[in-house]
């Protein structure tokens, strides 16, 4: 293998392979993905359910499913080339690479553009400080999904989950078709984070109980997990007392968030954004630092696989012209901000040549809105309304913004919901 | 019964100071053996504290805990690179925010002076607060103790186990003693769950349940109380808003306090609170000691970045009622004492096991120093922490070293291979992460804890299903039942 790329991608999940593929299409010669698990594809490979792809590749795929066809569009393309079972130790400020496999040692490479899809991680039990004992058997949703799934193994027999977000409720459907018990899913927000549809396919085709603003106070059982003391919170999700009760209980998953996993990006002082805990990115997905792009749940965490392969498909893109010297030019720069409802939006900056270009913003509310009017605007311009019928913290909403509005932006951005009067 | 063993010292409990006292006597022609009931050592009070090596100045001059502390700590100096330990010598504070506390801190120095601990010295607000800047702006000076570190609890007690292994010592691991064999108000023999052993001297350094020990053999001189100690760990990117080193406030009579404390590995933890219990299982986290020790750390360090915290744990001090050390003879011949292990026990640990190797060669005069005795164990590699040249090597050499499994520490296989394979091996997950930090980072063994079960499979020849985190039956995985239906 070489040791110079024009693209050198970090994570070959679904927002690496795109990013490579677009790389490849926007005329990258030498591509390279480094993957640190034993196959390509992250954690689509242990998705196993369907649901994936609708968007993408327009039609209804599992997530082993959707890996593969992200595989297949890289495959035998002699200018892409990817390395597994590879860990990234260090990016240095001049864009080397140095990362370390079993089979060729220690790497150092040089890229003239780099692209971070590292992927995110899930929050623990630790982050949350639950009460109680520290017993095997707890375990986040996602390393229980990876035993079951690719491992064949059970975690437990019978279970209580923490968290109702979607990959709360997958597990409580997988771990039941698995011969696991699952006695509750606690939810400490008045309201599911999960779709309205996994709801249904996964609790209530079950009968699994699903508990509102309850959570876990203490966990028992000093081997293995014995059981879980439950309360109601209240609306400052602090436990009320006298509304204990107990489930018995081998196994605890913990379906609590995700975290955007930017270890490498802290090394090379990339500016982040606090509330989405990943590095701050333009239209362009290139980060503060030139040269450096950043695409995907490493970026904030996505609900659809589907925005993941389009927004890495736009870092891909530009890290490949940005490496082959076409982006020439003046830009204009703007930052864009959120204002009432909106608690984050990506890209957080716009580099906007003189005749605009056309891009998309990914935003999120804070809280659950119905009937709002989500206004984009440039000093006294609006540049964009759309009204909104609903809206979910945990369904991101992508608004498009066509070049000839672009083109109008004078000042910084503003996103907001306006509420009819 | 039958006989496991003959032995002239037997050592009951695998701790710090059972592991430090078994090293101690594998300077001599003796044989020592050490049993520990659980599967791992370093698996009570060792493995969950404050991980401090004190400078000696809390203890009343004269006691025996000042005298242990202040030698303790000149020993860890000189074992540190003999035994290969992890330790950070940073130096503590112990700070004040008022002018009663100030003249709090000026008895600790003259105390501290007294009881022989070099170096200290009274801070003002400006200087604490250029060693510490995130501290709180109301402190008003702070006593400052260069000699004081953090250590690796439970890695020392490891080296301290494997020197002394390396040097003829025994080890039985899921050994429970169970009694103690007297006749003629002399001991002859310790019961344990694998068998009996006969020997002439018993050292206790059963930690909690110390007092359990002399019970079997029939001394009721003392009890031991569980303290309930809690921590909060924070994840490493956070330590730059936290703290360098060791930030005590200013003690009160029952406790030094809440600390803010920034590990060997980078990491900082606030805790302990100190709460007595009743159970000496009890080892649950609680809201309201969570609460406390937030609370308290707040007044040292007004901004706690909450959301970084990665673990909380607990620990369980062994108090005795005297409130000092036990160490030295029980009225039943034989029996030895190193017990009431408090704080700063960790600290002592080598000292009270010099104290005790002394009082075994009073009562066997017979015994001398071995010839060949191996003073220094080979270091281990911890890749991570090698250059990017010897880390290249180390993957030529064994590729295993090329295999990232834990990713938010940098832990490769090839160190976790070496940990379940070497002397005093990992039998399981938590003892794999005891002695190579797999799985104590920011995702708490999220990606890796599978992946260590498999290793451990893989190395001990059992199938995943039987690979334990802990203690006995805390099984990580089961075996998939066919659904009903399905062909089994």
């Amino acid at each position: 293998m070489s040791e110079s790329y024009d693209v050198i991608i970090i994570g070959g999940g679904p927002a690496g392979l795109s990013a490579a593929y677009s790389a490849w299409e926007n005329g990258a010669k030498k591509i390279l993905v480094i993957e640190r698990d034993r196959e390509l594809g992250g954690i689509l490979q242990q998705c196993i359910h369907n649901g994936f792809g609708l968007h993408h590749f327009k039609e209804e795929l599992t997530g082993p499913g959707y890996a593969h066809r992200c595989m297949e569009l890289i495959k035998d393309k002699p200018e892409i080339e990817t390395l597994i079972d590879t860990m990234v130790l260090e990016i240095t400020q001049d864009k080397t690479v140095v990362a370390v496999n079993p089979k060729k040692g220690l790497l150092e490479l040089h890229a003239k553009t780099i692209i971070l899809t590292m992927g995110c991680r899930e929050r623990t039990r630790g982050a949350i400080r639950i009460p109680g004992e520290r017993p095997a058997g707890v375990f986040t949703a996602g390393a229980a999904q990876r035993m079951v799934n690719m491992e064949g193994y059970l975690p437990g027999k019978k279970a209580v989950i923490l968290g109702s977000g979607d990959i709360g409720l997958i597990m409580a459907r997988r771990m039941s078709l698995e011969g696991c018990k699952v006695e509750a899913v606690l939810e400490i927000c008045s309201f599911s984070n999960g779709l309205t549809r996994n709801i249904v396919q996964c609790l209530e085709d079950y009968d699994i109980p699903l508990y509102l603003s309850h959570t876990i106070v203490k966990i028992h059982g000093s081997e293995r997990v014995t059981g879980v003391t439950v309360a109601k919170v209240d609306e400052r999700m602090q436990p009320l007392p006298g509304t204990e009760f107990d489930i018995e209980c081998d196994t605890v998953l913990l379906s609590v968030g995700l975290i955007p996993e930017n270890e490498l990006s802290r090394g090379l002082d990339l500016k982040m954004e606090p509330l989405t805990s990943g590095p701050v990115v333009d239209q362009r997905r290139e980060t503060s630092k030139p040269g450096i792009f950043a695409a995907g749940n490493v970026v904030h965490v996505h609900d659809l696989v589907d925005f993941v392969s389009e927004e890495a498909e736009i870092a891909g893109k530009f890290a490949a012209l940005t490496a082959q010297g076409m982006l020439e030019g003046e830009l204009k720069h703007v930052e864009v901000t959120t204002g009432d409802g909106i608690r984050t939006c990506v890209p957080q900056r716009l580099s906007l040549p003189e005749e605009g270009e056309t891009l998309r913003l990914f935003m999120r509310v804070g809280a659950p809105e119905q009937k709002v009017r989500l206004e984009v605007t440039s000093g006294d311009t609006l540049i964009v309304s759309k009204l909104l019928p609903f809206a979910k913290p945990s369904e991101m909403i992508a608004l498009n913004l066509p070049a000839e509005k672009t083109k109008l932006i004078s000042g910084d951005l503003k996103v907001a919901l306006k509420r009819e009067a | 019964m039958n006989c496991l063993r003959e032995a002239d010292v037997v050592v009951v409990g695998g701790g710090i100071m059972g592991t430090a006292v078994l090293r101690e006597l594998s300077k001599y022609d003796l044989k020592s053996i050490l049993v520990e009931k659980e599967p791992d050592l370093a698996m009570g009070t060792t493995k969950a504290n404050s991980a401090i090596l004190h400078a000696g100045f809390d203890a009343p001059n004269g006691s025996m805990k000042a005298r242990m502390n202040v030698r303790g700590n000149t020993l860890y100096h000189i074992l540190e690179d003999q035994l290969d330990l992890d330790i950070k010598w940073t130096g503590s504070l112990v700070v004040a925010t008022s002018e009663e506390e100030l003249a709090t801190l000026r008895e600790l120095l003259e105390r501290g002076r007294k009881n022989g601990v070099g170096g200290l010295q009274i801070l003002s607000a400006e200087e604490v607060l250029a060693k510490e800047p995130n501290l709180t702006k109301t402190v008003t000076g702070a006593l400052w103790a260069p000699s004081a570190g953090v250590c690796w609890p439970f890695a020392a007690a490891l080296s301290f186990a494997r020197s002394a292994v390396q040097n003829g010592a025994e080890i039985f691991t899921d050994c429970r003693v169970e009694g103690i064999v007297v006749a003629d108000g002399k001991v002859t023999g310790v019961k344990t769950s694998k068998g009996l052993i006969k020997t002439g001297l018993v050292i206790n350094a059963a930690g909690l349940y110390a007092d359990e020990v002399a019970k079997m053999a029939g001394d009721e001189s003392f009890s031991i109380h569980p303290r309930k100690g809690e921590y909060i760990l924070f994840d490493k990117t956070v330590a730059d808003k936290m703290v360098n080193g060791i930030v005590f406030p200013t003690p009160n009579k029952t406790t030094k306090g809440v600390l803010v404390c920034t590990t060997t590995h980078g990491n900082t933890f606030i805790g302990p609170n100190a709460e007595d219990i009743e159970d000496k299982d009890d080892r649950a986290v609680t809201i309201t000691g969570m609460d406390r020790i937030i609370a308290s750390a707040k007044k040292l360090l007004p901004e706690i970045p909450l959301g970084a915290a990665i673990t909380e744990f607990c620990g369980l001090r062994a108090a005795s009622d005297s409130g000092d050390f036990i160490i030295g003879k029980s009225r039943v011949a034989g029996l030895l004492h190193a017990a009431g292990m408090q704080s700063p026990g960790l600290t002592a640990a080598p000292a009270v096991a010099e104290e005790l190797a002394r009082l075994v060669r009073e009562l066997l005069p017979m015994v001398h120093l071995k010839k060949g005795f191996q003073s220094i164990l080979p270091k281990k590699t911890v890749f991570h922490r090698l250059s990017r040249v010897k880390q290249a090597a180390a993957v030529q050499k064994n590729k295993l070293y090329g295999r990232v499994i834990c990713r938010c520490e940098t832990i490769t296989e090839a160190e976790i291979v070496a940990a379940i394979n070497e002397s005093c091996g990992a039998r399981t997950v938590d003892g794999v992460k005891r002695r190579t930090r797999a799985g104590m980072g920011r995702c708490q063994g999220g990606f890796c804890g599978p992946r260590v079960t498999q290793i451990l499979a893989r190395e001990l020849g059992i199938p995943v299903t039987e690979v334990l985190k802990e203690r006995a039956d805390s099984h990580m995985f089961y075996e998939k039942e066919p659904a009903a239906g399905e062909e089994a």
